[in-house]
């Protein structure tokens, strides 16, 4: 796909759609178009976090091996979200399965070459953590919610 | 407003219990027919009865049923304590006391000719089930209508029947999404504000409709306000312990308001300072 059509698309994302074109750009330097299947698994839990994923289309959900229980499904993502943030994280490990339950089709990127061209361009570095940290902090909500069981019997 | 405030409303009528529906493990419908055959009981969206477990107490419990339908009125009851749990062990023909209807109730007046968002969380769905009935009755009177419904875990989740016929309508998109669940669940999980990010709210044009806990309802209204719904054209369903229900004993008291008689539905602004505080 041409750079444009690519930058293109991916202002249509939320995650996205207000970044300057020069950190655009960059953002697509290391960017891959991915599809996923029902059924199948995108990572899991331990394993390397290598990327991050914009979601154009489908549903992923997380899931928490929780032994006899077996797997727990805590959060959805779907179209216009943002999966993967342990990119950004040293270890950089996943926390969580990722479980395909609608065909996906997203953007990767990559997240070694998001992180050397973070240290190489501070100001692209800043915008990555301003995006993920409100990622992380709608992820830390949502949980805080969850744990209050407010809908509880 | 269809609200009795004399004398009479602190006497209740006999109710007989037509059917019994459970929806959940802990969530039931009582279906009453009061004595006189609810021929003369008329309510609007969002008002509530206080129903009467003979010798052990009373509970405001909100109509459920079609406000056009006035026999075997429905009140979708969540068993949490004393009174909810002997309701929860009666049987089909036997008698409880009911008085009321008490309250205002929803907008749906002034929806009319607006799109209505509809969020909700838990038991506070069913205060807004009439509400739904009332707009499936004059259909071309509003425009379209978003149904965002949380429940705890799919088991937990009301009407699912009505759920999976409502979202089949035109111009009508119900989302729900749940707290925790197995692997057999297909649907949306996590927050109910999450639901905002799948709909595409027309935000001037658009009555805000919310019930459930109030920190739901909280988290609610940060993400209306966010996407730009005037906080006027916002309205929530306050809920303080009642006795009387209508506006002498003040029980529900809240600041200069009574939850009972002038509520328990408000526009935001009437009520926004006392919003997560207890009885005041
Ligand atoms: C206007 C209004 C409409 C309502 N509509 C419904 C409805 O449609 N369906 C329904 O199931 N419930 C509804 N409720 C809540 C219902 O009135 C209470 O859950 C019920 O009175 C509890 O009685 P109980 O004796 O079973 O519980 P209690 O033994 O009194 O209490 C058990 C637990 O429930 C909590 N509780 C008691 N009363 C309330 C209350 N009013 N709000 C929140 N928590 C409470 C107590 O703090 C305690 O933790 C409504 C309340 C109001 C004010
Ligand atoms: S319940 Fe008595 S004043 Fe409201």
């Amino acid at each position: 796909m041409e750079k444009r059509d690519l930058s293109e698309i991916l202002r249509h994302h939320p995650f996205v759609n207000d970044l300057s074109e020069h950190h655009l750009h960059i953002l697509i330097s290391c960017v891959s178009n991915v599809r996923f299947t029902e059924g199948g698994y995108i990572f899991h839990e331990g394993e390397d976090a290598t990327k991050f994923y914009l979601i154009r289309e489908g549903k992923v959900a997380l899931e928490i091996q929780s032994g006899e229980k077996g797997a727990i499904r805590v959060q959805t993502i779907g179209e216009g979200e943002v999966l993967g943030w342990s990119w950004i994280v040293s270890p950089y490990k996943w926390h969580y399965d990722a479980c395909v339950i609608d065909d996906v089709r997203a953007f990767a990127f990559d997240g070694k070459c998001l992180r050397t061209k973070c240290e190489a361009d501070h100001d692209f570095g800043y915008e990555m953590i301003k995006r993920f940290s409100q990622v992380l902090e709608q992820n830390l909500k949502a949980a805080r919610y969850q744990v209050m069981d407010v809908y509880g019997r | 407003m269809n609200s009795n405030v004399g004398i009479d409303s602190m006497i209740p009528v006999h109710a007989h219990i037509r059917k019994i529906v459970w929806e959940t493990e802990d969530t039931f419908t009582l279906l009453l027919e009061p004595d006189n055959g609810g021929s003369g009981f008329h309510f609007f969206p969002g008002q509530f009865n206080m129903l009467y477990a003979f010798g052990v107490g009373e509970s405001a419990i909100s109509i459920s049923s079609d406000p056009s339908k006035n026999d075997n009125i429905a009140h979708t009851i969540h068993r949490v304590g004393t009174v909810t749990s002997v309701f929860s062990q009666l049987e089909k023909g036997d008698v409880i006391g009911l008085r009321g209807p008490f309250g205002n109730g929803w907008p749906v007046e002034k929806a009319k000719g607006k799109d209505v968002c509809i969020v909700t969380g838990g038991i506070g769905l069913a205060p807004l089930r009439p509400v739904l009935y009332s707009i499936f009755n004059n259909r071309r009177e509003y425009g379209k209508i978003f149904l965002l419904y949380g429940a705890r875990s799919p088991l937990d989740l009301l009407y699912r029947v009505e759920l999976e016929k409502w979202g089949k309508m035109k111009d009508v998109t119900v989302q729900v999404i749940v707290d925790r669940c197995d692997t057999s669940w297909k649907g949306h999980i996590g927050v109910v504000t999450k639901l905002f990010s799948y709909i595409k709210l027309n935000t001037a044009n658009t009555i805000a409709m919310i019930c459930g806990p109030e920190i739901m309802m909280k988290f609610t209204i940060q993400e209306l306000s966010q996407r730009g719904v005037p906080l006027e054209q916002i309205y929530i369903s306050m809920e303080r312990n009642m006795k009387c229900g209508i506006g002498l004993c003040g029980h529900c008291q809240c600041g200069p308001k009574f939850v009972c008689k002038d509520g328990p539905v408000f526009a935001l602004p009437q009520i926004s300072h006392f919003l997560e505080k207890k009885e005041i």
